[in-house]
């Protein structure tokens, strides 16, 4: 009856870079994976700064309500988005955070990485960290891999900023794949005290 | 041999998919104002169009650019134009002009809310009856209502077809939420589309009566430079093309207007219908609004309710026959839209008592949801 729905909201302010990284994703699964995608941003009058949210719907079958309902995953690029969207996470959902952007984590369902450090440290830019991120959001999520992202990615940006994206992609998928999710509880929200 | 090209897999948003089902459908002429959320429309159109020879004009404001279109219609051209409410309100008195004189267009308008510059990135569904009485005096009109990236491109090709078919302009309604959602889709290549081009005369130049319908009450168009003299005023004419007062002429000219639609309501009224054969209680809906009435029908079939959706895909002429189907079979009809109820006052108007019909508005920028409207059927199942 889900139909495998699968709802993933990327979220950070604006200039992180989130719609372009929602875009690939959404490319990556519908594209090149052949699944049914639905992408939707919202946004308001003005342009720059505040709160960024883009969201990927990938689903087996057709999709109907093309907006999300409750998240699988939430990426968070910053701590304004994480305390905005993460009680939109289904209770077996996942958080993934920049570690050094999210200083306070909600929840203890949660894989923290440096991604803006990554792309600093590994890139020498910090604007590759959006594609950090999507590299191990491809990794942590069943619902997209990491080598469609990669195809999506070369076809979206221009070639001569794609190698440099690529590696960043890549690092990303390398940071994620050190993670246990099996370690980690098994519901964002913590178990409620027997009385 | 070469082999068969396999149909391309794209991930595209609402206002591409217009732009690609007008660029089907034969349209080389278009001139509009950009405005948030139809841009994209005329950005796209503004490096396509030139390149395979077309025109784009950006004009100085909405009225102009409906004007353009008429007058690039007059000369044999298909054209378009694409805005939002605020645009919308100000081609209100030059579409009156193309409806009077029968010019062929196509009008996009992307729905956000209003009114005035009202919520511009936010989707509403609150120009339904503008478009089809916002423009004074009597006149027939065909509105058209779009709701996944793959009916952008299919409905827009349509609204180019009745355009040209019946020579009346043609308003497609988005919203921002289909125009700014991206999906995959696959769209039909150009041999799988029907397209229709307006019938032009074929009889010598001194014969031609520029406003005589032809058997389906339409008169044959003419575009200036084919060395047919016509004459066009947005003044009640005679089948010459020249003012009249004549009571007769005049009566003859108005019921003409509306008899070739009206002849024809079977093939302009579109709908489509899930899970109506044995539903007791029925959402009519369009828009993007009608994908959240799917998913909310889906899941109170789950619950056990006998639900299903009537989805209009032309709002205008609107399609009586298949509401009153609905409205006969089920005890209660909920009507869902982003507007104060501009919808369900059409489908109360149609149903004579059959059934109960409810509507379900919301106008605070929102897309409706499932559950909301999930919740209504429950409602109306336990009363």
């Amino acid at each position: 009856m889900n139909d495998h729905r699968y709802e993933i909201r990327l979220s950070g302010s604006g200039g992180q870079g989130i719609i372009l990284a929602a875009l690939i994703l959404a490319e990556a699964a519908g594209v090149y994976a052949k699944k049914e995608v639905c992408q939707t941003q919202s946004y308001g009058p003005e342009a720059r700064g505040g709160k960024s949210r883009a969201d990927v719907v990938i689903s087996d079958a057709p999709i109907d309500y093309p907006k999300t309902r409750a998240l699988d995953l939430l990426l968070a690029m910053n701590q304004v988005s994480c305390d905005a969207y993460f009680q939109d996470l289904k209770p077996h959902g996942l958080l993934l955070a920049d570690s050094i952007l999210v200083e306070q984590l909600p929840t203890d369902r949660a894989v923290s990485i440096p991604f803006k450090e990554i792309a600093l440290n590994k890139m020498g830019n910090e604007l590759t960290a959006n594609m950090v991120a999507l590299g191990a959001l491809g990794t942590l999520s069943q619902a997209v891999t990491v080598k469609s992202l990669e195809k999506a990615l070369a076809n979206r940006v221009p070639p001569k900023s794609a190698e440099i994206n690529l590696k960043a992609l890549r690092e990303g998928a390398k940071a994620a794949r050190k993670i246990d999710l099996d370690a980690l509880p098994p519901t964002v929200t913590p178990d409620e005290e027997e009385v | 041999m070469r082999p068969k090209a396999t149909p391309k897999r794209q991930l595209l948003q609402g206002n591409e998919a217009i732009v690609e089902g007008a660029l089907a459908a034969g349209c080389t002429f278009f001139a509009g104002y950009p405005i948030t959320p139809a841009s994209e429309i005329s950005e796209i159109l503004s490096v396509r169009l030139p390149r395979q020879g077309g025109t784009f004009i950006q004009m100085e404001d909405e009225i102009a650019s409906m004007g353009a279109i008429i007058g690039a219609s007059l000369t044999g051209a298909k054209s378009m134009t694409a805005t939002s409410g605020p645009g919308f309100s100000l081609m209100q008195e030059n579409l009156g002009f193309a409806c009077i004189t029968e010019v062929p267009c196509v009008i996009v308008n992307v729905m956000r809310g209003g009114p005035s510059t009202g919520l511009p990135t936010n989707p509403a569904q609150g120009d339904v009856m503008q478009a089809r009485w916002g423009t004074h005096g009597d006149h027939p009109i065909i509105v058209m209502a779009v709701s996944t990236v793959r009916d952008c491109f299919d409905i827009t090709v349509q609204a180019f077809n009745f355009s040209e078919e019946y020579r009346v302009p043609v308003i497609v309604l988005s919203d921002e939420m289909v125009a700014h959602t991206r999906e995959t889709v696959v769209l039909p290549s150009r041999e799988e589309i029907t397209v229709f081009d307006r019938i032009r005369p074929d009889m010598p130049a001194e014969w031609y009566i520029p406003y005589e319908g032809d058997s389906r009450g339409v008169p044959r168009m003419a575009a200036f430079g084919d060395g047919f003299r016509h004459h066009v005023t947005g003044l009640v004419h005679d089948p010459r093309g020249f003012p009249t007062q004549r009571p007769d002429e005049i009566d003859h000219f108005m019921h003409r207007l509306f008899k070739k639609i009206s002849k024809n309501l079977k093939t302009i009224q579109l709908t489509k219908s899930f899970f109506l054969d044995d539903a007791e209680i029925a959402v009519v809906a369009y828009g993007s609004v009608a994908r959240s009435a799917h998913r909310a029908v889906l899941e109170a079939r789950e619950m056990g309710i006998r639900a299903g959706l009537l989805q209009l895909c032309t709002l205008f002429p609107f399609p009586r026959e298949s509401v009153e189907r609905v409205a006969r079979q089920c005890r209660a009809i909920v009507v869902p839209e982003m507007s104060i109820g501009q919808m369900s006052r059409e489908v109360k108007r149609v149903n004579q008592g059959f059934c109960r019909v409810e509507k379900h508005s919301r106008i605070d920028g929102q897309l409706i949801t499932p559950d909301e409207i999930c919740n209504r059927l429950i409602q109306l199942h336990h009363s």
